[in-house]
């Protein structure tokens, strides 16, 4: 059996209300409760008369961060988007000025935060916004 | 835990690092001990010897519907403790900022709106949009002027908190407010437009693996189970038809407790012809925020529109609704929306206007003090009323600007001003323990012990004291959700067993035991602070005798006995 590579997807960003249960699934994901270790984001659209939605990763095939990152610590993932080494990142930012939709996130220790499409946020987004998704290599 | 203390006096600021004070304290027993510390008992609510403090608790942001904020203060209503709790994003700003507790002190010299990002504080100028009535508008500018989307709230007045309406609010995320007891007026005194907090941050868990079974644990308690089905899909109007059923939504000042038009605004008919989307708080599944999209067209000009989007409550729908006579959804609508832009409470306001109302028709007050003709049901003329109640054009309008208390002092009327402790009644008339929750509710609020939700359950009433003493019972418990800073309407999730559970993984042991000892703690230190503050025995006002309820009349007798025993046994 062939196993196809995941990414996290959108299914109907209307449903979005805004709760950030999926910007604090991340974090706890690491065991810790808060948003720092959080590689998605929930923002509301200029106020929410507008509504809201999430910004994360949205899994380039040729990623711009990937290219600006100057250790390696960014690397291309199998069906897009990105494999971050922590450890190999000395903070320079500059994936966070590449990413066109600002979807990589500064932590508190000069770290930062990036979607690796893991899908654990889809277990807890109550009204259907978030799925993992197979796509082509 | 770090304790953030502002000075707005000086524009300095501290971080405190209190060891003294468990981990495991907060919301409203931290806010009290806080003030405590903080505040002479004695000041004037408007000087700059007032203070605030927003607390959250140990469970903000680790579990889901703990993301209350706990604001207290001393209130410029009754002058006497307040405090007032509000949803939106801001205790997760707070706590991802790293702070359990922030406290404002003294006074701008001009008007400043203040932004903390996470361990730094800066004083912002405030000057150019002091002048703008408009909360929305407000907001707008800051929130394009400051950094921090996503991981920030904006807490701010309206103009009714600039010009010291004693009962403006401070609304938070557009749609949430600090609405009772008048924290706005309270920013106003203080020259403070809006307080802005940016929060990125995390904690540790003691246990990794018992933290997310727990959490799983509460999330699908909160989603499967049916403890918080009724706020998913109508929300909280659907309270409305019910309440109009059993003869306990006050209508027109409470002459009635049925109203004809209630199916015209029942949250029924609101989702079904206005609801245009739901949102929720910060760390919440539930998304009980309904917001209705309204489009009002210009009479004189076709093809023109204006589209506003209202956050709709059981609470707003009493008072600006049955309360004012006013049955359709438009109407209603156009005066939540005037409501929020100005930064008023809704109830407050409601209640204000309606007694106002009743003094007009009985000749108390006349044109002369009105400038428009009150009537209930013209929504146009309270539209105008409340536009008077901002800008405060004459005597008339200052007083009322001071609630409904003080205004039935002046003009009269007091039998059918409705006031608890001189907060304005919230909207339900369902027997004794409604009332009598009212008048010893530390916060004479409804949510306090949930007297109107006894009433709907008890046929036959137990002596008066019973009852106080099950009422009290019930603050205590409460007392302690508002400490973990859980919603009250997540109170079927989070029960005493699932507390104590919840702790474990932070860790913290607390036996249910505990927990209720930490809940009757904090009410008889939050009733001790009252009374420090000059608490005196609470007005009934006679209107809640005349008008039958569920139970039928109510006697006079009952309510004074309750009151009495509750004065001798837990005031005294």
């Amino acid at each position: 059996m062939i196993h196809m590579p995941k990414r996290l997807v959108t299914v109907d960003l209307e449903k979005c209300v805004g709760c950030g249960l999926c910007v604090l699934a991340c974090s706890r994901k690491f065991g810790y409760a808060g948003n720092d270790y959080s590689g998605i984001l929930s923002v509301s659209l200029s106020g929410f008369e507008r509504g809201a939605t999430v910004i994360f990763c949205r899994g380039c095939e040729d990623p711009p961060c990937v290219q600006v990152c100057p250790t390696g610590a960014l690397r291309k993932r199998k069906g897009g988007g990105v494999l971050y080494k922590e450890e190999l990142c000395i903070g320079c930012k500059n994936c966070v000025q590449a990413c066109t939709i600002g979807a990589i996130f500064e932590r508190r220790d000069g770290k930062i935060a990036v979607c690796i499409h893991c899908g654990y946020c889809v277990n807890f987004c109550p009204h259907g916004v978030l799925a993992l998704k197979e796509v082509k290599a | 835990m770090r304790i953030l203390k502002i000075n707005l006096s000086e524009y300095s600021y501290e971080i405190e690092e209190r060891d003294d004070i468990e981990e495991w304290i907060g919301g409203a027993a931290l806010a009290v001990k806080l003030m405590r510390e903080e505040i002479k008992p004695n000041v004037d609510p408007l000087s700059e010897e007032n203070v605030v403090v927003f607390a959250v608790g140990p469970f903000t942001p680790a579990y889901p519907l703990a993301s209350k904020t706990v604001a207290m203060f001393k209130s410029p209503l009754t002058g006497n403790l307040g405090e007032s709790h509000a949803g939106g994003r801001t205790a997760m700003a707070i706590a991802n900022a790293g702070y359990r507790a922030i406290v404002i002190k003294g006074k701008s010299h001009k008007p400043v709106y203040v932004v903390v990002e996470n361990d730094r504080v800066y004083f912002r100028d405030a000057r150019v949009i002091w002048g703008i009535a408009d909360s929305l508008v407000v907001a707008r500018i800051i929130a394009e002027k400051e950094k921090g989307r996503g991981i920030r709230t904006i807490m701010r007045i309206g103009g009714a908190g600039v010009k010291l309406v004693r009962y403006a609010c401070v609304t938070t995320e557009t749609y949430r407010h600090f609405g009772r007891l008048g924290l706005g007026a309270v920013f106003g005194s203080k020259n403070l437009r809006a307080l802005v907090v940016i929060g990125r941050g995390a904690f540790k868990v003691k246990d990794v693996k018992a933290y997310k079974e727990v959490y799983r644990e509460i999330y699908d308690l909160a989603l499967k189970s049916d403890a918080m089905k009724k706020y998913h899909l109508i929300g909280t109007p659907v309270n409305v038809k019910p309440l109009n059923t059993i003869k306990a939504l006050p209508t027109r000042n409470l002459t009635s407790t049925t109203f004809e038009k209630a199916d015209e605004i029942s949250g029924e008919a609101f989702a079904e012809y206005n609801l245009g989307r739901r949102i929720a708080c910060a760390h919440c599944p539930i998304a009980c925020i309904h917001v209705a999209t309204l489009r009002i067209p210009y009479e004189n000009e076709p093809y023109f529109y204006r589209t506003i989007m209202v956050s709709y409550d059981y609470e707003p729908i009493y008072s600006l609704g049955s309360m004012l006579g006013v049955g359709s959804r438009e109407g209603v609508l156009r005066l939540i929306h005037k409501v929020e832009t100005l930064g008023l409470d809704a109830m407050s306001t409601g209640v204000c206007l309606a007694w106002a109302t009743e003094a007009f028709k009985r000749g108390l007050i006349g044109e002369n003090e009105t400038i428009v003709k009150l009537e209930f049901g013209n929504v146009e003329n309270y539209l105008q009323a409340m536009e008077y109640l901002y800008q405060q054009p004459n005597d008339f309008y200052r007083v009322l600007a001071q609630g409904v208390e003080r205004a039935s002092e002046v003009y009269g009327g007091r039998e059918f001003a409705l006031a608890f402790g001189g907060n304005e009644m919230p909207g339900y008339h369902a027997g004794y323990a409604t009332h009598i929750g009212y008048l010893i509710g530390l916060r004479h609020s409804h949510l306090d012990n949930a007297g109107y939700a006894l009433d709907q359950k008890i046929k036959d009433y137990p002596p008066p004291e019973e009852l106080v003493d099950q009422l009290v019972k019930e603050e205590c418990w409460r007392q302690v959700l508002s400490s973990l800073v859980v919603c009250f309407f997540a109170r079927g999730v989070y029960k005493p067993e699932i507390v104590s559970k919840a702790f474990k993984p932070l860790g913290y042991e607390l036996s249910e035991e505990e927990l209720i000892r930490y809940g009757e703690e904090t009410y008889r230190e939050k009733l001790r602070l009252k009374v420090d503050m000059g608490f005196k025995k609470p007005r009934i006002p006679d209107r809640i005798f005349e008008t039958e309820c569920t139970h039928g009349k109510l006697e006079r007798e009952y309510v004074e006995r309750a009151l009495d025993y509750w004065w001798s046994k837990y005031v005294r």
